[in-house]
């Protein structure tokens, strides 16, 4: 399916919750929802067999300055199609709910999005740093991140 | 005689097995809960050679970065290499001429040779076999030797370039790349001899860590650890990138020979029989490769258009999808970097419960990871 | 040790039958620390230690083509066996503590070889990275650095032979101890 068609049946099953489709530019093309319906749409593009987006290919965490946005990358094995998801967060609070119950595979992105941005996956099974160490301070990702001087004693 | 369990106070053990552990490949730290030896639960901690490579891409202009891909998979750096200028292309649309194509695929199916040869060795070892490791390096030796000859470096090649490749392949070097190939064809079978079917061996892996082709998909594993559970999905035949369309080879899948489809030993030889297709793409690409230049015209000072990409291609330890967002600039907005063996981790638990410990070394092998893929 | 004189008598050390002893009986006479050191360097058990890209050249450097068993040196899977650990890698700050804790379980005497730029500066990660060590010898003494990204076998091979050279000029015994 081409991604203006997925983004028209979103668009006719969540209504608002679907918000735009990001298409020149993009490869993938991005549908970008709320994000609290996230969970909602992710479960349709899984289930609805014309869809079947079966494998979540990616999950990243975006800084757009402004905003933060996770991005999902997705790929059908059955229809050999691709689309991209994207949900735009307010800085302040980040935070959106979880898909792994839909994509068992999307913990450890979540834990790395948790754990570089600072984005919060709400009713994860599994929510702790995974790269960094449990006592590092700050999301190393996001733009306006200052290196720390020293770690432990030893100069960063 | 009476028997006294009930005298006998048990409890669960924990255990700590690594970061420094000659099985984990590099510094993995796994914890392992214990009842007597059958493991309860087994919870990955990475991060231990986490080096930010995805802050250093936006710190570094696109051609500076390419360096930094050779250390996201020190085993296969040419295809990591290759991937980030493909990925580069697609989102800045640069054509690049068919020779520098041909030669990445030729360099990219060698290093899929070295890096399985490394693969099968260091299993075999850990395994308890310390002869094949010896036999797999004989022969990577030689692979490295190839790409000294073409870049200079045995490790970390930096061979690809944004448009091409740094430099046309010197004389001979189609040549020692045949002999090599007719070398090493034959080797294939002395190791299946030696080792593969080795009663112990066989043993140690059959039926160990069984993922059945629905999980596989839906934990997102991919390269050998999806095609061993018989899930015949390859991107360079599935979406097919470069000039891989223009060559004949087959999807290597697990059959379920030795045990149960998607166990070790399943995983283990798609990784065997894949090197003999790496021989047959090489081998029609040295036949078929054109003349001409081996690098597109680039500016000095490149700048992307705005956009953003996702290219995906079929590495070694599976797939390497970069997502790059471009904001007009001379660096990188934003660059993250999914990798097959960071995948393949999160379902490590899962299937672990209930093995032995020693198992757990015989997962971690069959899953072929590399801790910077993991760690970035 | 043959019992031929010609052969049993190295440059430099005295050859003779003590009285008493009878003509067959040899001893060799030198001081002890060179007879210690050159039991040490011939014997350099290192640690199996790759954190990074140097840890396959240094598994390549111990198997088949440049067979570092040559030089004495062999792999130990544990830190209470080695006497040499050879830093292949680089070093982040989550797994700084880890290293320091690994020698310190290593017996004396012991020896730290860094290799490649990582372990000797945090190489190419130095500018722009937020948690590698610059350098392990923040974290421990080190007492030969190999330069390259990674060395060659060859130039590893030269490092502990420069670490052999090292060893044989240490005094253990004697005045000047």
């Amino acid at each position: 399916m081409e991604a203006q068609a997925i983004f028209d049946t979103l668009k006719g099953k969540f209504g608002d919750a679907v918000v735009e489709l990001q298409g020149e530019g993009f490869s993938p093309a991005f549908v970008v929802v709320a994000p609290a319906a996230v969970k909602e749409v992710s479960r349709f593009l899984k289930e609805d067999p014309n869809l079947s987006f079966d494998v979540l290919m990616c999950l990243s965490g975006v800084d757009y300055k402004e905003k933060f946005a996770v991005a999902y990358h997705l790929h059908s094995l059955k229809q050999h199609h691709v689309i991209g998801l994207k949900a735009m967060l307010p800085r302040e609070t980040p935070s959106l709910p979880t898909v792994d119950d839909v994509w068992p595979g999307a913990n450890f992105h979540e834990r790395e999005a948790f754990d570089l941005f600072g984005i919060v996956f709400e009713g994860s099974k599994d929510l702790r740093r995974i790269l960094l160490p449990e006592d590092w301070e700050g999301h190393p990702l996001r733009k306006d991140y200052k290196y720390p001087d020293f770690y432990h004693g030893i100069k960063v | 005689m009476t028997t006294r369990t009930d005298a006998l106070p048990t409890q669960e053990m924990t255990i700590n097995m690594g970061p420094q552990h000659p099985s984990t490949h590099g510094v993995l730290r796994v914890i392992l809960t214990t009842d007597g030896e059958v493991v309860t639960r087994a919870v990955p901690d990475m991060g231990y050679l986490h080096r930010g490579l995805e802050k250093i891409g936006e710190r570094v202009t696109y051609a500076q970065y390419m360096p930094f891909t050779d250390r996201l998979d020190y085993l296969a750096a040419m295809n990591c290499n290759c991937a980030w200028a493909w990925a580069v292309e697609k989102l800045a649309k640069i054509e690049v001429p068919e020779r520098a194509e041909y030669l990445r695929v030729i360099v990219c199916e060698l290093n899929r040779i070295s890096s399985h040869l490394i693969a099968f060795g260091s299993y075999t070892a850990d395994m308890g076999a310390f002869t094949p490791f010896l036999y797999a390096i004989r022969e990577r030796e030689q692979v490295n030797d190839l790409f000294e000859m073409i870049c200079g470096n045995r490790l970390t090649y930096n061979y690809a370039r944004v448009g091409g490749v740094s430099g046309d392949a010197p004389k001979g070097f189609l040549e020692k790349t045949k002999e090599f190939l007719d070398y090493f064809e034959p080797k294939l079978d002395e190791y299946n001899n030696l080792i593969s079917y080795n009663k112990i061996f066989v043993h140690r892996l059959a039926n160990v860590a069984v993922i059945p082709a629905e999980d596989a998909v839906a934990y997102g594993l991919t390269g050998p650890n999806l095609r061993g559970s018989g899930v015949p999905f390859d991107l360079r035949k599935d979406e097919p990138y470069s000039v891989y369309p223009k060559f004949d080879f087959k999807v290597c899948v697990g059959t379920g020979e030795r045990g149960t489809l998607g166990d070790c030993f399943d995983r283990y030889m798609v990784r065997i029989n894949e090197m003999r297709e790496s021989i047959k793409i090489v081998r029609q690409a040295v036949a078929q490769i054109p003349d001409g230049p081996v690098l597109a015209k680039v500016p000095r000072v490149f700048k992307p258009p705005v956009g953003e990409t996702y290219f995906r291609s079929e590495c070694p330890r599976g797939e390497t999808g970069i997502y790059l967002i471009s904001d007009g600039s001379v660096n990188p907005y934003r660059l993250k970097i999914r990798t097959g063996s960071f995948v393949s981790m999160n379902i490590f638990e899962k299937i672990t419960r209930g093995l032995m410990i020693a198992d757990i070394v015989a997962v971690i092998g069959s899953f072929d990871i590399i801790l910077p893929e993991i760690d970035r | 040790m043959s019992s031929d004189p010609a052969h049993s008598q190295p440059p430099g050390h005295g050859s003779a039958s003590p009285p008493g002893l009878g003509p067959e009986a040899h001893v060799m006479v030198g001081n002890a620390d060179l007879f210690v050191n050159w039991a040490r360097k011939s014997s350099l058990w290192y640690l199996l230690f790759a954190t990074a890209c140097c840890g396959i050249e240094l598994m390549q450097a111990g198997a088949s083509r440049y067979d570092m068993d040559r030089f004495g040196a062999v792999f130990r899977a544990t830190p209470r066996q080695s006497d040499l650990m050879l830093v292949a890698g680089t070093i982040t700050h989550k797994m700084a503590e880890r290293v320091k804790r690994l020698y310190d379980q290593m017996p004396e005497p012991k020896y730290v070889i860094a290799m490649g730029s990582c372990a000797n500066t945090g190489g190419p990660f130095y500018k722009d990275s937020y948690c590698v060590v610059k350098g392990v010898d923040l974290i421990i003494p080190v007492d030969v650095y190999i330069p390259g990204c990674p060395p060659r076998p060859e130039a590893l091979i030269d490092g502990i032979m420069k670490l052999q050279k090292i060893i044989m000029q240490r005094k253990n015994y004697g005045a000047k101890a």
